[in-house]
């Protein structure tokens, strides 16, 4: 889960990290009041879940009023596009005013899960400002890491290594330890997933600040902090996918027009790699999970059917511990509750499976059948092809 | 002999008496798993299923000799769970929760190391479908029927798509000596690496379909581990070649974040390593019965 960068600043400056002094604004007035409040220049800036948000220009710096009010109108109400968001871009329904800081050096610092090592490891860059990927394609020897050992946690001495890695003066050194350490303890005690401060700024007056912050955290560990699953901002998802999720189903929302309902993800994934094969375009990732009661089949269709893209739907079920028979009935149960119109593609594998296909091939429904997954997504495609 | 698990195998439930443990837990005894009891905190002294109930894990293994157990406590309590079986001697576990944090399942692995290699734990999962050798044992909650005993290794972290494969290749009559499911979380038990290692020592198997997915790198791991140490060939599928960067895709570790994790360079990295690759999900029964052909002819 995402949150915002005043958020994640909120939480990081409670573990020590120095950010700079802002607030937070939902109109022009607002922000120039903020502005008036923080005194001398400040940079507007566009909260959304997104990184790269200057070059999509949702960071300005202001250096009066008139300047704050044009930047927060032009922002506010927008759908900011930039490379993390895709081309539908993300609304902009707060700013955050924020007191110009006097950069004198950029550092990366990114705090990740290592899935090779198992640990938390921390990465750093003297070539601050640019993306991750950017610096290891480009600087990849500026890069610094280190690793937690999950039985102690991070030593001071680590974050020593990466400071005077860094280059940084011995008397900015002592500055910059409190903020990396403050950082691994709020990733560690938050549950995050990733910690990025990009830049860490080192200002002409030799302070050290957090200028940019974002967070993530494990979804799997939100029961245990519910003031951060709070932080959760629905107008930042995708609609088709807040809808999915409030109802307990793993939704993703793709570009094609080829609605798609699967259980378990291996398979669900593996259902889109045959669209794709067969020539056709899946309109989302939908694991129903495990079992496949026919409460989840019905929720499974509504879900697909909000997307207005859809001109067929694919459905893929191996029954194990449920049976075919029942999950049949489960679909023509919800294609005629729902009354869709549109051409479906049933396969259905496992336990009692001529039962299950029996039901759907008298449902006198606008059904197809399907024995294989390969027929079956070649079914899909046809048929989307036909009703476009 | 098949790996992790036979019919002698005396299998504990832990998380025994509640809804989901007391209906695979019938499922497995149905099977002919050797179940010998379970554990409940607090329901110690009674009887489930037949089978007595223990306070604790060690508890249980001193009476039954319990060496195998199965995990059905819920998220916030598994990873406790999963270090008391480590601490209490059992040999090998399964992992069936879903929704573990990563922080516990970091903190699991920390701790398993406190144990000499020989005397380890091997751990598989959380959040897979289990393990299962055809015809002799069941510890997990796949449906047994659609696996044939045979002489191939399964190692997925899928469980759905395994049944896939394990059902495509049935139908082809080929026959499986144990499947085994590592689980979709980005840190779990035992990697891809692990278990064909296992497999590559078990003189019951033959050849081995690995069934991988985009996110992590276990996959190009098992790969390069393939290509060094195994005699045995490796047939492999990998999902998710449709999947956007960024976006995880229902398994909390299938997500591509870095480069090397998505299908077509996982794809290309396992084909550089001798990996024989199933086009299509629709034909991993097919490219394994192919390379077994191949493996009669050259015998």
């Amino acid at each position: 889960m995402d949150i915002h960068e005043y958020q994640a600043k909120e939480l990081l400056s409670k573990f020590g990290v120095p950010i700079p002094r802002g607030g937070l604004a939902y109109s022009p007035e607002q922000a120039t009041y903020r502005a008036s409040e923080l005194g001398g220049a400040v940079v507007v800036k566009a909260q959304i879940h997104s990184g790269a948000r200057g070059k999509a220009g949702g960071v300005k710096l202001c250096r009066n009023e008139r300047e704050i009010e044009e930047a927060a109108e032009f922002m506010l109400g927008r759908k900011l596009v930039t490379h993390q968001t895709g081309p539908a871009g993300k609304l902009v329904s707060r700013l955050y005013i924020e007191e110009a800081t006097n950069i004198d050096r950029e550092i990366y610092l990114g705090f990740v899960m290592d899935r090779a090592s198992e640990r938390i490891v921390v990465v750093a860059s003297a070539a601050g400002g640019m993306d991750i990927e950017e610096i290891s394609a480009s600087q990849p020897d500026t890069i610094i890491r280190v690793t937690v050992d999950p039985a102690v946690g991070m030593q001071q001495f680590q974050a020593r290594e990466l400071a005077f890695g860094l280059g940084v003066d011995p008397e900015i050194v002592n500055k910059i330890v409190p903020a990396i350490m403050g950082c691994y303890r709020a990733f560690r005690d938050l549950d995050a997933m990733m910690v990025e401060i990009n830049p860490l700024v080192i200002t002409k007056e030799k302070q050290v600040v957090a200028l940019d912050a974002k967070m993530s955290f494990d979804e799997n560990a939100l029961f245990r902090r519910p003031h951060i699953a709070e932080l959760r901002d629905k107008s930042q998802e995708d609609p088709r996918e807040t809808y999915a999720s409030d109802r307990g189903l793993s939704y993703v929302g793709l570009d094609g027009d080829i609605g798609c309902i699967v259980n378990g993800a291996g398979l669900a994934m593996a259902t889109l790699d045959m669209i794709k094969l067969a020539g056709g375009e899946p309109a989302n990732f939908l694991d129903i999970g495990g079992g496949a009661s026919p409460e989840r089949v019905t929720k499974s269709f509504k879900a697909v059917l909000r997307d207005k893209n859809v001109r067929a739907i694919m459905v893929n079920v191996f029954a194990g511990i449920n049976r075919c028979d029942w999950v049949a009935k489960g679909v023509v149960d919800a294609v005629k509750e729902l009354e869709i119109t549109m051409p479906i593609v049933v396969r259905l594998a496992g336990t009692n499976v001529e039962e299950g296909r029996k039901i759907i091939d008298t449902s006198g429904l606008t059904v197809i059948s399907a024995d294989t997954l390969a027929e079956a997504a070649k079914k899909a495609v046809e048929a989307a092809k036909k009703s476009a | 002999m098949a790996i992790f698990i036979n019919e002698k195998t005396p299998i504990l439930i832990q998380g025994f008496t509640g809804r989901i443990g007391t209906f695979h837990a019938q499922e497995m005894i149905d099977y002919g798993s050797n179940v010998v009891g379970g554990v409940t905190p607090g329901k110690g002294g009674t009887s489930h299923l037949g089978r007595p109930v223990f306070n604790t894990v060690k508890g249980a293994v001193d009476e039954t000799g319990a060496e195998a157990s199965i995990v059905f406590v819920p998220p916030p309590f598994a990873a406790d769970a999963i270090m008391e079986a480590a601490d209490a001697g059992i040999r090998y576990c399964v992992c069936i929760t879903d929704g573990i944090p990563a922080q516990d399942m970091i903190r699991v692995k920390r701790y398993m190391r406190r144990y000499k290699k020989e005397s380890r734990m091997v751990l598989t999962g959380p959040n897979c479908a289990g393990t299962i050798s055809p015809g002799k044992a069941m510890l997990g909650i796949m449906p047994g029927h659609i696996y044939l005993p045979g002489r191939v290794g399964i190692v997925g972290r899928s469980g759905t798509l395994g049944y896939e494969a394990a059902s495509q290749m049935m139908a082809l009559g080929i026959g499986v000596s144990t499947s085994v499911g590592i689980g979709g979380d980005p840190i779990n038990g035992s990697s891809h690496r692990d278990v064909l290692e296992a497999f590559e020592n078990d003189p019951d198997t033959d050849a081995v379909l690995m069934i991988g997915e985009i996110g992590g790198p276990q996959e190009a791991e098992a790969g390069v581990f393939a290509q060094e140490h195994m005699k045995k060939p490796v047939i492999a599928y990998i999902a998710g070649l449709s999947a956007p960067k960024g976006r995880r895709m229902g398994h909390a570790g299938a997500i591509v974040s870095a480069f090397g994790e998505s299908a077509a360079e996982k794809v290309e990295i396992l084909k550089g390593c001798g990996v024989t690759i199933a086009p299509t999900p629709s034909e991993m029964g097919a490219t394994v019965a192919q390379v077994l052909g191949r493996m009669k002819k050259v015998a």
